[in-house]
Parts: structure tokens; C-alpha cells; sequence
């Protein structure tokens, strides 16, 4: 059975409907990347998933279980953690009480607690710091953080690369690997080199459409199926 | 320049707002004891604005509501405070500090009580059909704050309803040739106290920590697994009942009160959330004081303005910082 599987998901918002026909099966562990154009609803499919827009018709399940139409608290509670876009964090709040409202009783796993330390040392180094005043890195490291404070089945993360600078991105890469050794990552990208380093299977969206879905191997030998699905059309 | 920017950063930044602003009335008005008369009573004034305020900021920030009825809770509070206290006028004017510090208690907890059973009515049935829309809740909320206007014209008729103040609050502290009423030191304590208890909940609890940073960002709280829906009603109603005991403060320092009470601090109350910033009780209290105190200089330098003022210090504000002074979100 997948970790979590989407079937034929169809998503509006207002009157507009985005998503036509969203089927996807993430399996359980590693990275699984969501590739597409711009506008193609990458990030409405993460928020569906999250409960932040209704589906509807369509049907999500982690683990087998209907999660369709649950409050995004409820969603979170069963276990799947979400980076956004715009990374979502707390500027009034310092770093370690973004960290702290992550969790679910308000008190750190010591081992946890550590091991964040030692993936990201630069949120140690900036604990008591409000977090607005973190560099951007810094604020998707936090966003990141905060996803794998609790144990989760599974972390959606949205385009956590755009406007890093190289070093960053690869510091951000390792911690992925890493990561996703306890867990699975259903990312979203448009930086290919990032998300082919990083994926083992993976699908494309366009227009609201799975259009592909397949190993990252087959999918980045195919120059002329990138093309068609990802290039300027 | 750069410099002098520095220095008032350091000393409190906007903070300073209001001392900056007695410096000023202190040059304009030139003499002293006048001075202080008019800088406590805008101080006992603000605090008591400030408690009618706070929760509107609050439950704007939290969940995005505009409600127009908050200050319904306002006279409300005033109106059941008056209430108890005639009812108990007895215990107000004997010898006892006791019994009168016994009825004001009461009376405040009257004030209180019904704010909170009121407020989760508000919730319940006017405001939750309406979230996510302000358009409607504009509508439904002016209309909510017209109905309660007329419920208390039924309930205690039109003409101006005298409110009783126990013996130990009447009177003035003379100091040389100042004098400053007892009420106000009384009404401006308790709004410190109230504005101290709950800046410790906000920045001290687990339940502060979470409304901080609902206000931040509603959607992100829930993506990390609690329901802000459910959280929201609490504030409401604590909101509304610290409206309420506003209220309640407000009949005592003006002795006598109107239905019309709610209409003309509805829009002192918009004033003060607007400069303050919405969404941060820190700047609620700044506003509030400001407007206390903007309001009781010019009622005395050039009082043909004094209804203009709040809006002309509302406007001046608004075109250098935008989002008010200490907006809640950076
Ligand atoms: N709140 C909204 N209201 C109306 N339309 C929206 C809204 N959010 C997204 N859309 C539209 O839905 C489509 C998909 O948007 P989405 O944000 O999911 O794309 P994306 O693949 O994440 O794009 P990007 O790579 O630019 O982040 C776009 O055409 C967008 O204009
Ligand atoms: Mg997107």
C-alpha cells in the first residue's frame, strides 16, 4: 500500500476550478518530487493534501485512510507536516518559539531537539532571535526544522529552494538525504538539478493534470519528454 | 540624523510617542498643574479605551473579523455596572470602604460575567455565519450594534441613566494646587493591571504563544496541528468581557450615560486598533493613550477640535506608518 494516495482529485478555488484530475501514489520512504510549470498547481495540490482547499470530487489517503475533507489540524495531527511556499514562519515569534509551537505538547525530544541542531547550526546559533530577522536560508531552515521536530509519516515541501544561493542549496539537499532516511518527502520544484539529485520516483503536473508519473532515472534520461512537459511551451 | 534615529530606537522608538506629545501640550499649555489635571485624566482615559479596544484588535487579528457590535459589549457593561450599583446604593455612601469596594466588585463582575455569556452568543450565532466575509459581517454586525442600542432603550429608557459611584472613588488628591480625582488613578490602575495580566498570558502561556502566532498567520497554526477555530471563541469572549468592564469603568468616570454610549466609542475604539495596529495589544495600549491624551489637550488648548482631533491624529499617523505603529505582523 502507498504512504499516501490521491485519486482522480479535482480542486476549485472560488469559481475557478484548478485542479482537473490530480492521481498520485507517494510510496513510503524517500523522496517522491512534484515537478511543473509555472501556475500548474503544484502548491494547490499540496494545499488539497493539507486540507487548506476542499477537494472535491476526489479522495486523499495516507496509509489507507480517507483524510479527504478533514480540518488541516486534524490532517497535521495524523501525521503529515507542511513547508510551505512562503516557508510560513513566525517573524514576531523568536526561533525556538516557532519551534516549540511545533510540537505537540510544547516540550522538545532531547534526541530530536539534537539532531535539528546539528542539521541546521545556524538555528542554534540564532535560538532567541526573533525569526524576521533570519536570512531566508535561515527562515526555510526553520520551516524545514519545525516539520521534523515531531516524528511525521510524511513532510510536503514546496519549492524550498527558490531564491537560495547555491551553497545554501546543497547544505539543504544534504539535509534532505538525510531526512528522508525516517521519513518520506513529498517535494515540489522547479529547480530540476535539485530535484533529480534528490527523487527517486516522481510526476509531473500540467494544468491541473498528472501528466507523467515514473522513476527520477527513466524520467532524466529523457531529454525530449522534459521538453515537452516542463519546457516553455 | 542617522543618530539621533538611533538613540530614539533605543530609548523605546514609538513608545516615546506619548511622552513626546506631554512635552509638547506642557510647552502649549504653560502651566503646570492644569497640565497634570489634563495628562492623568487622558492617561485614566486611555486605559479605560484601551480595555474596550484591546479585544477588537485581538479578534481582528486572530481570525480577521471585523466586528462593528464590539462596542455594544461597551455600553452594555455599562448599563448592567450602573445597574448593580443603584441596586446596591446603600452599601455605596455608609462609612464602610468595605461594603462600597464590595459593590463596585460586584458590579464590575456583573459587567464581566455578561460580557463573556454575551460575547459567546455573539460568536455563536452572529459572527460564525460570517467568517471569511467581510461584507457581511460589516452588515450584520452594524445591524447587531443597532438592535443592542434599542434593547437598551427598552430595558432602561432614554433619558440619561445616572450611575451612583461609591463614597471612597468621589473626590480629588490635592497636591499643592494640583488636583487629580480619585476615579481616574483608580480606572487608570485597573487598566495597567488588566493590560499586565494579559501581556504575561500572551507572552508567558502556551495558549499566548499560540494566539501570537494565529494572528501571525491563521493557516500556518492549524498546518502545524491546532485548531484556531476553537481557540478563537475564548478570545472573543474574553475580549468582549474586558469591553464590557471598559464599559463599566466609562459609566462610573462619566456618571451619567445614554443608549447612544456604544455608537460614539465604536468609532474611538476603531481609532485606537487602526493607529495602534491591528492584531497587538501593545499597540492598542499606545493608541489608546495617545488618543486619551490627544483628546483631553486639545478638548482644553482649542476645544472647537477636540472631535476632530482623534481623526486628524488617526490620519496623520496612518500617512507615516501605514499599518499603524506596532502592527502586529512584521
Ligand atoms: N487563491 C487563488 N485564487 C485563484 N486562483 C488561484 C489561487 N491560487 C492559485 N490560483 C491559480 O491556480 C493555478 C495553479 O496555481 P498553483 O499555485 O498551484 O501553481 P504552482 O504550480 O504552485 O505554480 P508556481 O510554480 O508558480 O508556484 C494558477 O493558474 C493560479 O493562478
Ligand atoms: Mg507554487
Amino acid at each position: 500500500m502507498s504512504l499516501l494516495s490521491i485519486s482522480a482529485m479535482q480542486t476549485s478555488i472560488g469559481q475557478y476550478a484548478i485542479l482537473h484530475d490530480v492521481t498520485l501514489e507517494v510510496p513510503e520512504g524517500g523522496v517522491f518530487v512534484l515537478l511543473g510549470r509555472n501556475g500548474a498547481g503544484k502548491t494547490t495540490t499540496l494545499r488539497s493534501i493539507m486540507g487548506l482547499w476542499r477537494p472535491s470530487p476526489g479522495s486523499v489517503r495516507l496509509r489507507g485512510q480517507d483524510i479527504t475533507g478533514m480540518h488541516t489540524a486534524d490532517i497535521a495531527r495524523k501525521g503529515i507536516a507542511y513547508v510551505p511556499e512562503n516557508m510560513g514562519i513566525f517573524g514576531g515569534l523568536t526561533v525556538a518559539e516557532n519551534m516549540v509551537l511545533a510540537t505537540s505538547k510544547g516540550q522538545f525530544d532531547a534526541a530530536r531537539l539534537k539532531r535539528v541542531h546539528s542539521l541546521f547550526p545556524a538555528l542554534e546559533q540564532f535560538w532567541t532571535k526573533q525569526a524576521w530577522s533570519l536570512s531566508g536560508g535561515q527562515k526555510q531552515m526553520l520551516s524545514v526544522a519545525r516539520a521534523i521536530i515531531e516524528p511525521r509519516d510524511l513532510i510536503l515541501i514546496d519549492e524550498p529552494t527558490k531564491g537560495l544561493a547555491p551553497a545554501i542549496i546543497n547544505a539543504m539537499a544534504e539535509a534532505f538525504r538525510e531526512i528522508a532516511e525516517s521519513t518520506t518527502i513529498l517535494l515540489v520544484e522547479q529547480n530540476f538539478n535539485f530535484a533529480r539529485s534528490l527523487g527517486r520516483d516522481m510526476a509531473v503536473i500540467d494544468d491541473g493534470r498528472i501528466a507523467h508519473t515514473g522513476p527520477m532515472d527513466a524520467f532524466a534520461a529523457d531529454a525530449a519528454l522534459q521538453d515537452r512537459l516542463l519546457g516553455l511551451s | 540624523m542617522e543618530k539621533l534615529v538611533n538613540t530614539i530606537e533605543r530609548l523605546g522608538g514609538v513608545n516615546l510617542l506619548p511622552v513626546a506629545l506631554a512635552v509638547v501640550a506642557f510647552v502649549l499649555i504653560g502651566n503646570p498643574s492644569s497640565w497634570v489635571t489634563l495628562t492623568v485624566a487622558g492617561l485614566a482615559m486611555g486605559m479605560m479605551i484601551f480595555l474596550m479596544a484591546s479585544g477588537l484588535s485581538l479578534v481582528f487579528g486572530l481570525m480577521n473579523v471585523l466586528n462593528f457590535g464590539h462596542s455594544a459589549f461597551v455600553s452594555f457593561g455599562a448599563f448592567v455596572a450602573a445597574s448593580v450599583l443603584a441596586g446596591l446604593s446603600g452599601w455605596l455612601s455608609g462609612d464602610s470602604i468595605m461594603l462600597g469596594a464590595l459593590a463596585l466588585f460586584l458590579a464590575v463582575s456583573a459587567a464581566l460575567l455578561f460580557g463573556l455569556i454575551a460575547g459567546w452568543f455573539f460568536e455563536t450565532v452572529i459572527i460564525r455565519p460570517v467568517y471569511e466575509d467581510h461584507l457581511r459581517q460589516i452588515l450584520i454586525t452594524m445591524g447587531a450594534l443597532i438592535v443592542s442600542e434599542q434593547i437598551i432603550l427598552a430595558v432602561w429608557g432614554g433619558t440619561p441613566t445616572a450611575v451612583p459611584r461609591p463614597d471612597f472613588l468621589e473626590g480629588a488628591l490635592i497636591i499643592g494646587d494640583i488636583s487629580i480625582e480619585i476615579y481616574r488613578i483608580f480606572a487608570f490602575a485597573l487598566g495597567l493591571v488588566v493590560y499586565i495580566a494579559l501581556y504575561a498570558v500572551l507572552n508567558r502561556t502556551r495558549i499566548g504563544l499560540l494566539i501570537r502566532a494565529g494572528v501571525e498567520s491563521r493557516e500556518m497554526v492549524e498546518a502545524l496541528g491546532f485548531r484556531i477555530d476553537r481557540l478563537f471563541i475564548g478570545v472573543f469572549m474574553l475580549g468582549s468581557a474586558l469591553a464590557a468592564v471598559g464599559g463599566a469603568m466609562w459609566a462610573g468616570y462619566e456618571t451619567l450615560i445614554s443608549p447612544a454610549l456604544g455608537g460614539e466609542i465604536m468609532i474611538i475604539v476603531f481609532i485606537v486598533v487602526i493607529i495602534g495596529g491591528l492584531g497587538s495589544i501593545e499597540g492598542t495600549l499606545l493608541g489608546a493613550i495617545m488618543v486619551g491624551l490627544v483628546g483631553n489637550y486639545v478638548g482644553f488648548l482649542a476645544p472647537k477640535l477636540a472631535l476632530a482631533s482623534n481623526m486628524l491624529l488617526m490620519m496623520a499617523i496612518l500617512m507615516w506608518r501605514p499599518s499603524g505603529l506596532r502592527p502586529a505582523v512584521k
